[in-house]
């Protein structure tokens, strides 16, 4: 028995076609992604590295997509540090792009902007359970009266919920109401809203985005980004160990931890909401081609940055460039390096020294990720690099004491690119997945 | 209790007595209180945002360390720029060191805006009887 596995990047279409029983990958291909012309074009055309023997049997058809801009979400809630968040991390956690973030009550001027950012979905949260109904209720109303007519996961006061929904199914077509993403202060309650949006996401979303004929041919089951995710945290289960994952790519860069993150030396407070064990977080700055200019910004230092801004202002010009000569390549490095110290560092958590009467304490928001023992790194910049291991250690190196990043991670790199596939075969086929784990993951030894 | 029940509890500033909070905590929800208790080393914000997100009808602060005044100071206005000025606003503790007695304590701090100030060694049933008269529950 065999299973095909996909993933329509916005650049490129990969395949993984895997033997299930016994687990073994039978090999992988990719064919540039075939937006204008229906997304099959370029699937088709990936397949034809495979023999007609080798693509017999298929019993299980999966797919993942980032293309035609991926799942993209608008959050809402009220205080920008507690249920705007939370909302943030929900949406996250499912593998959505978030565009923007909303706090208290919406203005004409964000419901506008709101239009124009076009997501495809809507997170209304605000209020705890029990807790402030007005907000979420007057930006019920306020979405209703906009003309804004995507769908709207709700996952607030639960209080309020009912009436939240009365108030939007008046003019907007899909309403799912859901449970609060922080039924009270200081918790956090992402799984049920992660559900509710990938349920939207597969009844709705995919065909507004023209990816129902997909849906239909190959089984579109979820966003790219919660695949990869899936993959970690099947890792994370199968081997009792706290991991990380860099996806360095063309427009972003995902980082994904999953481990508790908590404290790990006494003398040290906890503060701000808590962190999701399995977080994600992505940088849509930080990317190897598409993101070059915003890049750009976070290595002003370098000695060589006029070659590298003319370097980069040709990417612009050729999005699929790839390096010609060792001086490119060169730039490429740096460019990877910077993609990934960046991300880790935004993802992790940071220390702050306070002095109180009782002597000096630590204050740690975000994550611990110090002691984390295993790093991956996937994503064409990493996978296709002639040295993926020298990358990440240089990503790693120890600038800011007091960030959180990890130290000492045994580094690994999915040098057959697919985590995506290992991700869609998570749920139904987790021994597959796990044996596929195994051969995807290379060690490139400790830092 | 019907009507508005929550408070929001915490210790504020870089004060890390944890003990009277938790007594604290344990008695307002004895006496049928939705407590939302922040702990220890509570900034000002936190104490605000987390009044907007759960609606609450009082803040209680409590400050052990002597700094009390340098952390409470600006409370009130803070509470009026985010839209929840008219909250309760109880503190309690050694607010202050050096010699000052009680009365001038009580006069500072409601001048800074807080509705009712307490003195060390105030029983937790003195301040839920203030608290349920002046929400009228």
């Amino acid at each position: 028995m065999k299973a095909l596995l996909i993933d329509f990047g916005s650049t490129y279409t990969k395949v993984s076609l895997v033997n299930l029983v016994p687990p073994a990958l039978i090999g992988t291909s990719r064919a540039p992604t075939t937006t204008e012309t229906g997304l099959l074009d370029g699937l088709n055309k990936a397949l034809e590295a495979f023999t007609p023997e080798q693509l017999d049997g298929i019993a299980v058809k999966k797919a993942c997509s980032s293309a035609a801009g991926g799942l993209k979400i608008v959050a809402i809630g009220l205080v920008p540090e507690l249920t705007v968040k939370a909302a943030r991390e929900a949406a996250l956690g499912a593998g959505a792009r978030v565009m923007a973030t909303y706090a208290y009550t919406l203005s004409d001027e964000e419901l506008d902007e709101i239009k124009e950012l076009e997501p495809d979905l809507l997170l209304l949260s605000g209020g705890t359970d029990g807790g402030d109904r007005k907000n979420i209720l007057e930006n019920a109303a306020r979405i209703a009266e906009s003309g804004l007519s995507v769908p709207v996961v709700v996952a607030g006061n639960k209080s309020a919920a009912s009436d939240v929904k009365k108030i939007l199914e008046k003019r907007i077509p899909h309403v799912v109401v859901t449970k609060n993403v922080m039924p009270e202060i200081n918790v956090l309650q992402v799984e049920p809203a992660r559900q509710a949006i990938r349920e939207l996401y597969l009844q709705e979303i995919t065909k507004a985005k023209g990816l129902d004929v997909i849906q239909q041919e190959v089984g579109l089951a979820m966003p790219t980004p919660l695949a990869v995710m899936k993959a970690g945290e099947l890792l994370n289960k199968t081997s009792g160990k706290e991991v990380v994952i860099v996806d360095v790519g063309g427009a972003t860069t995902d980082v994904h931890s999953f481990c508790d993150g908590k404290p790990r030396r006494s003398g040290i407070v906890l503060k701000g909401l808590p962190e999701p064990f399995a977080k994600r977080t992505v940088e849509g700055d930080l990317g190897m081609r598409v993101s070059l200019q915003t890049l750009l910004e976070v290595i002003e230092e370098n000695e060589d940055i006029h070659a590298l801004r003319e370097y980069a202002n040709k990417i612009k010009r050729e999005r699929s460039l790839i390096a010609a000569n060792e001086r490119e390549k060169y730039f490429d490095r740096i460019f990877a390096t910077a993609c990934i110290r960046e991300a880790l560092l935004r993802h992790s958590g940071q220390l702050n020294e306070v002095f109180t009467p009782e002597g000096r304490l630590w204050i740690q928001q975000g994550k611990d990720l110090t002691e984390i023992d295993i790093l991956i790194g996937t994503g064409g910049a990493l996978v296709f690099a002639d040295d993926a291991g020298s990358l990440l250690r240089a990503g790693l190196r120890l600038e800011h004491p007091l960030h959180l990043t990890p130290r000492q991670p045994q580094l690994m790199l999915d040098h057959k690119y697919i985590l995506y596939a290992i991700g869609l075969l998570a749920e139904d086929y987790p021994e597959t997945a796990e044996a596929l784990i195994k051969d995807t993951l290379k060690s490139l030894g400790r830092i | 209790m019907p009507g508005n029940n929550r408070i929001v509890l915490g210790v504020i500033g870089s004060d890390v007595h944890a003990v009277g909070n938790k007594i604290l905590e344990m008695a307002f929800e004895e006496a049928g209180f939705k407590v939302i208790n922040l702990g220890v080393m509570v900034s000002q914000e936190e104490f605000i945002n987390a009044a907007i997100e759960s609606d609450a009808a009082a803040i209680l602060v409590s400050s052990l360390y002597g700094h009390g005044e340098m952390d409470c100071r600006g409370l009130r206005e803070k509470c009026q720029e985010a839209g929840i000025g008219d909250i309760l606003l109880y503190v309690g503790g050694n607010l202050v060191v050096g010699k000052r007695t009680f009365n001038e304590v009580e006069e500072l701090f409601k001048k800074m805006g807080f509705d009712r100030v307490y003195p060390p060694g105030v029983l937790p049933e003195v301040a839920i009887q203030d608290l349920k008269k002046d929400l009228g529950l």
